[in-house]
């Protein structure tokens, strides 16, 4: 694995791997010294040209945990706004040496472009792109879903009963059913779940208005439904996942997506009735910024169900988890050259990438 | 483990590959199960007596097979000192995050770190590990150590010591010294992972690398 750049790409091994490195990761998080020296001497460069605080915030963390040297690059504010083109911001960072891009953009594909176009030899992580992927993200839920319920059932309504650190270690999600709510149609977040959640043996529903539905999604690997009382009810979720609204892909006021928000809100918003519905151990999730009184009420946001706080801490596990596994080793021959071990140890690049 | 073969520094990188057989002849057995067992019970009458009983004693063991091993001298301390319970006073340190080699091999799986109830703050810790080789892991498990607490002193037990330290770093406590040349390779074999308890040494195979999952360390 050189890049991470959708979660198509990820075998179950792979994804199970990554989420057992992120368990590793948040056990040294609960020390009192978080910081460890892993990636020291790295770079990693977060290209952001859309704005975002919670991932950008996630990933700078995740690499000054490990010890990595971080740039933060954001479009407003540099010579994008004058017109410089993705290549030539690429071949600037590649003169400055970095060792990792964290990008993010508008354009579905640009992580895709910047991997594949020869422009940089670093690893590239998608950060989302366009209404296309999200794996980071993805990977996060998958994790805090795997945590919370994998193993004994427990009641997610009693906040006395959290799982342990470390829980369900090395499984996969087989069996459960995750409903993924709300706005698919503009949603790399979804995108990212269906496949992920998926490959690692989950069944997911998407529910939302049939205007909110993509084009195609009957190819997807997943059930829609137009009805959220009757998934709740009947489908008897493990996990809920209600996505946002984003209404700045939208024009104004719902764009022709839906009537108003109220009645948005009373179809697919998660209210205190619908929280009833829920059998005694499913969990509420967001991937966040939510909002409240939209697609999520102030009562589910709230309430002992929901581990949207904790998604965000183990935002930060599972990117320090992608940012070891694709910096710290010899993924390639030729990166020992790149380190120079084969001069100063008299090893030979062979014989440094395999021992 | 395994403990591969490391270039030395003066020697050309191409010559233990001359100098290997084309086959490999089968590993030598040099520790058995009760050279084993005798050599843990020394280690851990010589823990007590170094430390005046094992009071303030925590035994982290090194994955992967220092673990079991440092399981089985704190059973042996428990028999021998009545008052200390075995499973209070073991642990388990990774390593993995503190190592100077991780950009020379294909990512490793993290693995984890138990301490036991007390912590290690103000505590003798005895790192446990199978083969001391280098000197790198131990150097990797010196800095972990010192990002979780503040041990009152750090001993170091090894069940083999093959030699070749690329750091000044020694042992207190030693299974047994085996002189090696660096073209051989150390096996410890544990039963709890292995299935049976042995030290063999064999000849590294000509296209070296494909079982050095922990080599050169």
């Amino acid at each position: 694995m050189k890049h991470l750049l959708t979660t198509a790409d990820l075998s179950r091994a792979e994804a199970i791997r990554i989420l057992d490195t992120a368990g590793q990761m948040a056990a040294t998080q609960s020390r009192e010294i978080k910081k460890l020296p892993t990636l020291r001497g790295r770079t990693v460069v977060n290209l952001f040209f859309e704005d975002s605080t919670r991932t950008r915030i996630s990933f700078e963390t995740a690499a000054k945990r490990l010890s990595a040297d971080v740039i933060n690059f954001s479009a407003k504010g540099s010579s994008v706004s004058k017109g410089e083109s993705l290549k030539d911001t690429a071949l600037t960072l590649q003169a400055m040496g970095a060792d990792a891009v964290v990008i993010r953009h508008q354009a579905s594909g640009a992580p895709h472009t910047l991997a594949n176009a020869g422009w940089v030899d670093s690893a590239v992580i998608n950060a989302g792109d366009g209404m296309h992927q999200h794996p980071t993200q993805a990977l996060l839920d998958a994790y805090t879903i795997r945590r919370h319920l994998t193993g004994e059932r427990r009641d997610a309504r009693d906040p006395a009963s959290a799982p342990l650190l470390g829980a369900g270690t090395g499984q996969d999600l087989s069996g459960l059913h995750v409903a993924v709510v709300g706005d698919v149609l503009h949603s790399r977040v979804a995108r990212s779940n269906v496949q992920l959640l998926t490959t690692l043996g989950a069944r997911v529903t998407l529910v939302a208005p049939p205007t909110l539905v993509p084009v195609g999604v009957e190819a997807w690997p997943c059930d829609v439904s137009y009805d959220l009382d009757g998934v709740l009810g009947d489908g008897k979720p493990d996990a809920v996942m209600m996505l946002r609204v984003q209404r700045e892909r939208m024009s104004s006021s719902g764009g022709g997506f839906f009537p108003s928000p109220l009645e948005y809100t009373r179809n697919y918003g998660l209210d205190a009735r619908r929280l009833r519905l829920l059998e005694d151990h499913t969990i509420v999730m967001h991937p966040g910024p939510m909002n409240r009184g939209l697609e999520i009420s102030a009562e589910a946001a709230d309430s002992p169900r929901a581990v949207i706080v904790e998604q965000v801490a183990n935002g930060v596990a599972v990117r320090m988890a992608v940012l070891y596994l694709l910096l710290a080793g010899d993924v390639t021959h030729e990166a020992s050259d790149k380190h120079g071990a084969s001069d100063k140890n008299g090893v030979s690049p062979k014989e440094a990438g395999q021992s | 483990m395994t403990s591969g073969p490391a270039v030395p520094h003066d020697a050309p990188a191409s010559s233990p590959l001359e100098s290997s057989p084309v086959v490999p002849p089968a590993p030598t057995e040099v520790l058995g199960a009760p050279e084993i067992a005798r050599a843990l019970t020394r280690i851990a009458h010589e823990i007590l007596e170094r430390n005046k009983g094992g009071a303030d004693v925590v035994l982290l063991g090194i994955p992967t097979r220092g673990v079991p091993l440092a399981e089985r001298l704190a059973l042996r301390l428990a028999e021998v000192e009545p008052g200390l319970d075995a499973s209070s006073l073991v642990g388990t340190l990774d390593v993995t995050m503190h190592r100077d080699d991780l950009h020379r091999q294909p990512p490793r799986a993290i693995g984890t770190t138990t301490l036991p109830a007390g912590g290690i703050d103000g505590k003798v810790v005895v790192l446990v590990d199978d083969v001391l080789y280098s000197g790198r892991t131990i150097r990797a498990a010196l800095d972990a150590i010192s990002d979780i607490g503040r041990p009152r002193a750090v001993q170091l037990a090894a069940l083999v010591d093959r030699g070749h330290r690329e750091l000044p770093i020694r042992p207190d406590y030693v299974g047994k010294n085996l002189p090696t040349s660096v073209s051989e390779r150390v096996h410890v074999r544990v039963a709890e992972i292995d299935g049976d308890d042995a030290v063999l040494i064999s000849q590294a195979p000509a296209a070296a690398g494909t079982q050095a999952e922990e080599a050169g360390l």
